[in-house]
């Protein structure tokens, strides 16, 4: 078992507009995705546990290319709407920082 | 080969970048100098007020760059989204600029102005037709909400570009557009192909930003008829292909499909190869043209808004914070009532830094380890003074109201301001998202020209 904050070279959210928030973990070498992606752990439901979210409305997407794990969700609160926390985007990851492959 | 070389000077007009890449990318000779001047990314705030999200000082400086070494190299300049939100105050924000720039260096030129701000009536028009569309996760339009938009933007593709290029236009201004469509324009112009024409705008309107290290910089783009070669052009930064590759994941719901105005960018297949060890050639990517449709973008007044922030250190409070502060909002709720200011006529919101401040209901970590808290408390109301006399009460409740087993009989909250009280002003929502089917590519962006000298 490995966390994905000890595995992952990049692990960031951001908006995609303001009514999205996406969500991404890019790893260093194609070793290590590719041992990431056989493992299947980290998909849409995995997502839409962590993010309140039925997973049909996760768009979930292993982005060979780019070595990376990329997630869509709809935001909680549109970006700046009253109650938004987080105008950018820029600081909903870490859910997943902690969670455990099974690598 | 036939190529055309583009540059983009950063990711937003006003955020500043080396002048020596700038020199750098003009020693290359390109056939175009642009910048992206906008996003939604900072929030409803500037489509909703009219103001420029970036200083005039800031964006003056890099125009007035800008302009000096397009002009005198003769190819045309291109600001995309002008002030940020590319509504019409936006616009002649940086016409103005522009134009005093001009003044200022003996410039001549022929500006093109490109309105992107929406009639209510025309988008109302095409809402009874049916016309209108929500995005994701939006409501149907209608007609209140058109009318109750404080600014509504339609965002541009590449053609008003290209109609402003052809008519002579050397500095081309533009309202809200698709953010590569500047690039993809001054590349599809030259008979290139779109795929290519698409993706090297979609590198380059955020600058260096897929470079490594990223930054706010120059960036150049060659396009080929079947590939892309993108390049830094400040020698701390490399292209390579996993940067260009990670590209691809900012702020797009998917790393491979990328919807504009007049079709999709598919990056499904695109290789990334190394060029040389500051260059990467990017190949593969496609173009499937849709019929043509124009996203709306509008926004509309929530309130009006007033905080304060404090922090509390006191263990007691700590473990008891829910109960506290349902006990303090009741207080508000009465005494606010009791100078006439019912509980629908504002919003008021605890944020609590060390506990949930940052992911509110998404927060997994439910004990907070924190030996103090943030707390900023906010108050929208309907106007300014029931804000600023809410927000007021909020302060004076949240500092005093007693608690079980308190030893902090003096107050709860360290506050280090005097006066605690900010009046923030008006607040907007984004309320219109929406996309315009069955539209022709020109009819919701008229163009001005004129010679400025």
């Amino acid at each position: 078992m490995a966390k994905i904050k000890e595995i992952a070279q990049v692990c960031k959210s951001k908006n995609a507009g303001p009514f999205e928030v996406t969500i991404d973990v890019v790893f260093a070498d194609k070793r290590m995705f590719e041992r990431v992606k056989r493992t299947g752990a980290l998909n849409a439901e995995l997502i839409g546990r962590l993010y309140k979210t039925p997973p049909k409305d996760v768009i979930f997407t292993v982005y060979d290319a780019g070595l990376a794990f990329k997630a869509t969700v709809p935001r909680r609160i549109p970006a700046g709407d009253l109650g938004d926390t987080d105008v950018y985007g820029a600081q909903q990851h870490a859910p997943l920082l902690d969670v455990d492959i099974p690598i | 080969m036939r190529e055309f070389r583009l540059v983009s000077t950063s990711g937003i007009c006003g955020y500043g970048f080396p002048e020596e890449s700038l020199k750098a990318a003009m020693a290359r000779e390109p056939d175009m100098l642009g910048v992206d001047g906008g996003s939604t990314d900072p929030g409803p705030h500037y489509l909703g007020s009219g103001k420029c999200l970036n200083s005039r000082m800031s964006m003056k400086r890099d125009i007035a760059l800008m302009m000096d070494a397009a002009l005198s190299a003769r190819i045309p300049m291109v600001i995309s989204s002008c002030g940020g939100a590319g509504g019409e105050p936006h616009l002649q924000a940086t016409a103005d600029i522009v134009r005093e720039v001009a003044r200022e260096k003996g410039h001549k030129f022929k500006l093109a102005v490109i309105h992107a701000e929406q009639n209510k009536g025309w988008v109302k028009g095409k809402l009874a037709k049916g016309k209108v569309k929500p995005l994701t996760a939006v409501k149907p339009l209608d007609d209140a909400t058109v009318d109750g938009a404080s600014r509504i933007v339609g965002m541009m593709g590449a053609e008003p570009y290209i109609q402003a290029l052809d008519e002579g236009a050397q500095i081309v201004l533009a309202g809200r557009s698709s953010d590569p469509a500047p690039w993809a324009a001054c590349a599809t112009r030259a008979q290139l192909p779109s795929a290519p024409a698409w993706f090297a705008g979609k590198v380059l309107e955020c600058g260096a930003a897929a470079a490594l290290p990223k930054g706010h910089d120059c960036m150049i783009a060659t396009v080929r008829e079947d590939h892309v070669v993108i390049e830094a052009l400040n020698p701390i930064r490399k292209c390579t292909p996993m940067s260009l590759a990670n590209h691809s994941l900012h702020e797009n719901p998917s790393p491979c499909i990328h919807v504009e105005p007049g079709g999709i960018l598919d990056t499904t297949n695109c290789r990334f190869d190394a060029e040389s060890d500051r260059a990467c050639r990017i190949s593969g990517m496609s173009w499937q043209p849709k019929p043509y449709t124009i996203k709306l973008e509008g926004a509309e007044l929530a309130g009006y808004r007033a905080i304060t922030i404090c922090g509390t250190r006191d263990p007691g409070l700590l473990g008891q914070w829910d109960s506290y502060l349902a006990f303090v909002r009741q207080n508000i709720v009465d005494k606010a009532r009791a100078f006439g200011v019912e509980p629908e006529q504002y919003h008021l919101i605890y944020r609590v830094y060390g506990r949930d401040g940052v992911m509110g209901e998404w927060e997994p970590v439910k004990q907070s380890q924190a030996h103090e808290l943030g707390i900023l408390v906010e108050v929208v109301g309907k106007t300014q003074e029931i804000a600023n006399a809410v927000l007021s009460i909020a302060r004076i409740n949240t500092l005093h109201v007693d608690f079980p087993d308190r030893m902090c009989k003096e107050g709860n909250m360290a506050f280090p301001f005097s006066p605690s009280d900010i009046e923030a002003g008006a607040a907007y929502r984004f309320s219109v998202f929406h996309i315009v089917e069955d539209i022709d590519p020109l009819e919701m962006f008229p163009i001005e020209y004129e010679m400025v000298q």
